[in-house]
């Protein structure tokens, strides 16, 4: 039924099939949606938020999908402004899966605000001062060289094609890429980096505060670093999925080992910086300020102690790291895609902690810890961006050539 | 104007609250929400998403009787100055929208609630749990809106809001000064609803910078201590308790730590 509209020489599922799918997707982005205007319409007391957990599942969800989709800039950095050319191969995907990511904290974020039609207020009265402002700012504006990044690969649906003045477009537009990844590049430094700083800037709150650089906390590089390590994961991992689902190879295995490599050594550095850094906010930066480091763990109401540092540094931080570093640990495939679910938990989890511990703890000694739980209007709208991302690559990967190899690796007889 | 604006001595509106005093009545509370048209909720039970700018704690020092002591803390906006008193207050810093602000002519911080757009990053900065946020359309029973005071906007649902050092009674304070062609104002003239209403004359409130008003005095008490004073928050509320276990919970020690007794005053003069 929509034959015409596929890549030539590849074969995807029936129709029937695909739409099925789209269908079960749809109806979970229509109940997310119907959860987000409940919160427009009557306001934030539909979730579980109060005024200690101000930030919560929400803005986790936001920092972790802006984590994992650091994919994009990254690999659109190595391919196009570093120039390893093995990466073409995966760049489209890694771009629409950022693309996603980044569609994603939008959308939560233009739910989580209490007035949000002031939403341009960010923007308008901007305090150069706050994190969230460069947030907001350097967010918005990657978004767009990501939009711009993603209309090439549109515009390479056969039939888009076929109109000579997309075709002219989409090859200029790729000739021009570089300048887009290097731009990407630089604003995406800056906004994992003042997410970062969103919690790192906080002197009030003993947990998350890191002493830093100027007007720059720790936490300002390490998310930076962190994110460039594991958003390549991130992309790996949903490809691999994509190839599961699809039932067919679409990457070569030496383009996974490139990245997979790059990646086992940006985690290698950044657990080495994290490990420094904690240890040197353990044992100076909250002494200081009258907390001892297992204060902060043995009272937190889930019970977990230390062992939550532990799982993420050593379990989602070393271990990944040291799969993906060894060559053998690269060729064993089993392995290898346990490294990049390890790595993807691990940066998650580090946004997990970042923003929930400090909102649960008390800082004043009379006050006590609290806990929370995330109402089902909350749930359904993090899911919501979760089942719009998989819509968009299942449309992209249906109807655009997004894997230049696929042809080669699955030839139609 | 500006002129002669830029070269008056700034004031630094503060509060030196006397624990040994506090009966922990709640007269504070009430009055603070009758002046300032603080909303409330049919049902209140949850603290945790109800409005309270100003709270009282009840602190314990955790002995079993006959040793039990028992001290209540009543917990107003601290309105920090910040590192060196330079206005850059854990909020105010955070705050995306500039939608709260530090005066430099009276050391209040303001919350400007028609520019606020609901972020929570100023209550996620804020250790003492002084900012809430309006989860709620406020509503008041029909009788109950006859006696809203017509000098203090109420907040609309999504927005933050805090205690302003009931900023209103300052402008109506100066308005009448300016009038009398004063610019100075005299400490009975700007006093808040909760220094008024405290029974027990636990609460002094008034210019830390000026040598007339009480609290310039108070504030260096030997018993004097602030909250969270390591953390450089640099709040202008005072205490003043002569038992050394309230003094201690007013901040966070190691174990091995002595209570620091002296308020690290960080002051700024421009």
């Amino acid at each position: 039924m929509d034959s015409a509209f596929i890549p030539k020489g590849v074969k995807r599922c029936s129709f029937g099939t695909f739409s099925l799918g789209m269908l079960v997707l749809t109806a979970i982005v229509f109940w997310g949606f119907y959860a987000a205007i409940l919160c427009w319409l009557k306001g934030l007391n539909q979730t579980n938020m109060n005024d200690s957990y101000g930030f919560a599942l929400w803005i986790w969800a936001d920092l972790a999908v802006i984590a994992i989709g650091g994919g994009a800039f990254f690999t659109g950095l190595l391919r196009y402004v570093i120039g390893l050319d093995e990466l073409k191969n995966i760049i489209n995907f890694a771009v629409i899966v950022g693309f996603c990511c980044y569609c994603s904290a939008m959308l939560i974020l233009a739910i989580d605000i209490g007035q949000p039609l002031r939403g341009w207020f960010i923007f308008w009265h901007a305090n150069v001062h706050s994190m969230l402002t460069e947030v907001a700012f350097c967010l918005s504006l990657y978004l767009s060289v990501l939009a711009i990044e993603y209309i090439p690969i549109l515009l390479e649906n056969r039939k888009i094609d076929e109109v000579p003045f997309f075709h002219n477009l989409g090859h200029t537009m790729h000739g021009a890429m570089a300048v887009f990844a290097a731009t990407g590049a630089f604003l995406s430094c800056f906004h994992q980096g003042s997410l970062g700083g969103v919690t790192g800037v906080l002197f009030g709150r003993p947990f998350g505060y890191r002493e830093g650089i100027f007007v720059w906390p720790w936490t300002f590089f390490l998310y930076t670093w962190s994110a460039a390590a594991c958003g390549p994961c991130f992309t790996m991992l949903t490809c691999k999925i994509t190839e599961k689902i699809s039932g067919k190879k679409l990457v070569k295995d030496n383009v996974y080992d490139l990245l997979g490599k790059i990646s086992g050594w940006m985690i290698g550095t950044y657990m080495v910086a994290k490990i420094a850094d904690t240890l040197y906010w353990a044992y100076v930066t909250s002494p200081s300020l009258g907390f001892a480091v297992m204060d902060y763990y043995n009272a937190h109401p889930l019970h977990h102690g230390i062992w939550i540092l532990i799982l993420e540094i050593v379990i989602c931080g070393v271990l990944p790291a040291m799969i993906l570093i060894s060559r053998k640990g690269r060729a064993n495939a089993t392995l290898f895609t346990l490294a990049t679910i390890l790595a993807v938990i691990g940066v998650c989890l580090n946004r997990w902690v970042m923003v929930m511990t400090p909102m649960a703890m008390p800082v004043m000694t009379f006050d006590s810890w609290v806990s929370y739980f995330p109402s089902w209007q909350e749930v359904a709208t993090t899911i919501l961006p979760l089942a719009g991302g998989i819509m968009i690559v299942s449309l992209s990967f249906r109807y655009l050539p997004v894997f230049p190899q696929e042809q080669e690796l699955n030839p139609v007889d | 104007m500006k002129k002669e604006s830029s070269h008056e001595p700034g004031r630094k509106y503060g509060m030196v609250i006397d624990l040994d005093k506090c009966t922990g009545c709640g007269s504070c509370m009430v009055a603070c929400m009758a002046e300032n048209n603080v909303s409330f909720k049919e049902d209140e039970s949850n603290k945790l998403d109800s409005i309270t700018w100003m709270r009282v704690y009840r602190l314990t020092n955790n002995k079993p009787f006959p040793e039990t002591e028992i001290r209540y803390l009543p917990r107003p906006c601290m309105h920090c100055g910040g590192k060196g008193d330079l206005g850059h207050s854990p909020c105010v810093s955070v705050c995306p929208a500039t939608a709260t602000d530090y005066d430099h002519k009276t050391g209040i911080v303001s919350q400007i609630y028609t520019r606020c757009f609901g972020c929570r990053y100023c209550m996620a900065a804020c250790p003492y749990h002084a900012r809430y946020f309006n989860w709620w359309d406020p509503i008041w029973p029909a009788d109950l809106k006859k006696s809203l005071s017509p000098n203090v906007s109420p907040r609309m649902r999504g927005v933050v809001e805090k205690c302003s050092f009931c900023f209103h009674r300052y402008q109506l304070a100066m308005e009448r000064a300016y009038n009398e062609d004063r610019r100075e104002l005299e400490e009975a003239e700007y006093q808040t609803a909760c220094t008024q209403a405290c029974p027990a004359g636990a609460i002094v409130f008034g210019d830390l910078n000026n040598p007339d008003h009480a609290v310039h005095t108070l504030k260096d008490h030997p018993n004097a201590f602030r909250l969270l004073e390591r953390l450089g928050t640099n709040p202008k509320v005072y205490y003043i308790s002569d038992r050394e276990w309230v003094r201690r919970s007013g901040d966070n020690y190691l174990n091995n730590e002595k209570t620091n007794t002296k308020p690290a005053v960080q002051e700024h003069h421009s």
